[in-house]
């Protein structure tokens, strides 16, 4: 049982190079301890910008930073950061194209029974429409962490969103491919592919033993880069299937399913089916019980494909 | 006439019951803003489950929605829903009884959780009832937290803009946040200075004193042409010493130990309030 949430792999890459590279800067919005930057902001003080219960101002001021060569890190709850701190985002990072990597924490559904103003069932959504800014979810600490070193590496604005408690390793420490903007392909199959991204990767992964159970063979793509979405990938992949499934802890509308269809329909025509959360606030619960209650689980994602291609 | 100050330590101890049955909550500022819930229930607005649908009723907005317990147990004092079914159902799969204010629920109007909401919200309230010529009044209940975030403070231009004597605002200052003090944070002195600057009018008291509560939301309705701020000086965690003051409790639930230690600390402050 993995115990390291993807949010402490972030702190953890952001701390090994902070220590050497003095431009890198951590902000929150009384964020700290959800976003694991305790360890942050107590090692580099003086790399660390604390603004309080202001999502816009957290957004705007890393937008600013960026502008003056600082590498801003902004993390707070995804729902917040998302939808409070919206124009911000759109204006003064991906128009203005400023530097700022948004890290949106406890992403999706992670906060439960919080209720729908903690849910961030529309930032994949969201941050996709806007011109110049990037998507990205993570399904493990192990591809959280090349991601993370991926964008210490570039200039530009991006969202990366992360679930709030461990999640089960895809990967291992040495046996995790990755590319920067191309989708991960865990196992191969003729009969159907499967697109997921971030916590929902793991189970789409074991959906493909239970069809293998039943001779059904499946591809699996870990789609962890929504935006730019891999569509040479996903082509590649999808060529010759039967139908191609979408899985996703986001709204049915604008999230990786509707990108997948769009593509899938211009270039490939066939059957697409978008497994997410339903179009209202989610039943009260943790993420396993809201996830197992819409099928969002290797049983779930097992018994569409198989009706998929009936 | 009932002994609110009483009430109050006994409306804790279901909150604290219902934090551990659902294994989360915000206990820190439960504590803090019960006198603030019991005065304004019990003593100052006119809202029951019998007028709940009465145009005429007051209205009330819980911006700092994740003190949700301490107004579930206020609520179902009121009789809009059983307190069993609260402590049982909290944080539950499937339960109606989730960790913010949500208006599928009988006595609550408006839905929060996301901070800084509730003020523009209150401000279009109390416009709404200066043009229905309605003598309903509109109370809004902020962290101090929370006045970091930039629509408090447009709420807070429009509210005297529209002269809306007949809003109350009140902010429970606990001078703590989920990092720590809120003047490490992002500090806020002096609340009472911003919003007299913004023109309001502001009473500073004991918020854990309900006689001073009282007397303050007695002295908001005399004010006219402005809306009133109560600054509610608060301790969080207010109930027993294991809890009180301290910023790591703002959403810890407790253990077994502490959970006997506060209940028995609580029934005490609740037996010596009745004999006061
Ligand atoms: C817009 C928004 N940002 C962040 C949060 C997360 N959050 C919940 S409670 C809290 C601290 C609130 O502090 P304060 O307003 O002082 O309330 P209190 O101390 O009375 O609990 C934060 C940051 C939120 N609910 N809404």
């Amino acid at each position: 049982m993995n115990k390291i949430h993807n949010r402490q792999v972030i702190c953890d890459v952001l701390m090994e190079h902070a220590k050497e590279d003095k431009d890198i800067v951590v902000l929150c919005s009384d964020s700290r301890g959800s976003a694991s930057m305790t360890g942050f902001a107590n090692t580099y003080p003086e790399q660390f910008v604390e603004v309080g219960i202001a999502e816009q101002d957290l957004v705007g001021i890393s937008a600013g930073l960026a502008k003056c060569g600082k590498k801003p890190y902004a993390a707070s709850p995804a729902c917040f950061l998302t939808t409070r701190s919206y124009e911000q985002a759109k204006v003064d990072c991906a128009y203005s194209n400023t530097n700022v990597k948004l890290i949106g924490i406890s992403g999706g559904i992670s906060y439960g029974a919080l209720g729908m103003s903690h849910h961030s069932a529309q930032d994949i959504a969201a941050m996709s429409a806007i011109p110049n800014m990037r998507v990205y979810l993570p399904s493990d600490r192990h591809q959280t962490r090349h991601l993370t070193e991926a964008l210490l590496q570039d200039e530009k604005p991006a969202y990366i969103r992360v679930g709030r408690n461990p999640v089960e390793d895809v990967y291992t420490e040495d046996n995790c491919p990755f590319e920067m903007d191309k989708a991960t392909v865990l196992c191969k199959g003729t009969d159907v592919l499967i697109v997921a991204c971030g916590e929902l990767v793991r189970p789409s992964f074991a959906a493909a033993s239970i069809l293998a159970k039943k001779g059904i063979k499946s591809t699996v793509m870990d789609m962890y880069c929504v935006k730019p979405l891999d569509k040479e990938g996903l082509l590649r992949e999808a060529k010759g299937v039967k139908a191609v499934i979408t899985v996703e802890e986001h709204s049915p509308f604008g999230g990786l399913g509707s990108m997948v269809a769009q593509v899938i329909s211009a270039n490939d025509p066939k059957k697409v089916i978008n497994l997410s959360l339903p179009d209202a606030p989610v039943i009260t619960g943790n993420s396993q019980e809201v996830f197992d209650y819409y099928g969002l689980n290797a049983e779930g994602i097992a018994k569409t494909a198989e009706e998929a291609l009936k | 006439m009932e002994n609110l100050k009483a009430k109050a330590y006994a409306l804790r101890q279901d909150v604290v019951n219902m934090i551990m049955s659902g294994k989360g909550g915000h206990i820190g500022g439960d504590m803090s803003i019960m006198e603030t819930l019991v005065t304004l229930y019990f003593n100052e607005m006119n809202i029951s489950p019998e007028n709940q649908h009465d145009p005429s009723r007051d209205k009330f907005v819980m911006s700092k929605g994740h003190c949700v317990e301490a107004l579930y147990a206020v609520l179902a004092a009121k009789g809009f829903f059983p307190i069993e079914e609260v402590i049982e159902k909290f944080s539950k799969f499937g339960s109606p009884f989730i960790g913010h204010p949500n208006n599928k629920l009988p006595g609550i109007e408006m839905n929060s959780g996301s901070l800084g909401h509730g003020l523009p919200v209150a401000v279009g309230m109390a416009i709404a009832e200066k043009m229905n010529k309605s003598s309903a009044r509109v109370y809004v209940v902020m962290g101090d937290g929370e006045l970091a975030e930039g629509s408090v403070w447009e709420g807070a231009m429009s509210a005297t803009h529209y002269n809306l004597d007949n809003l109350c605002a009140i902010v429970d200052r606990n001078r703590l946040q989920i990092s720590g003090s809120t003047e490490d944070v992002m500090h806020q002195d002096s609340i009472e200075k911003r919003f007299e600057s913004f023109g309001w009018n502001v009473l500073s008291v004991n918020g854990n004193d309900v006689d001073a509560l009282k007397e303050a939301f007695e002295t908001a309705k005399t004010v006219k042409g402005r809306p009133t701020l109560v600054v509610a000086n608060t301790t969080k965690g207010l109930g027993s010493a294991v809890m009180e003051n301290k910023a790591s409790w703002h959403h810890h639930v407790p253990s077994a130990e502490e959970y006997e230690q506060i209940m028995k600390d609580l029934k005490e402050r609740e037996e010596a309030a009745l004999h006061e």
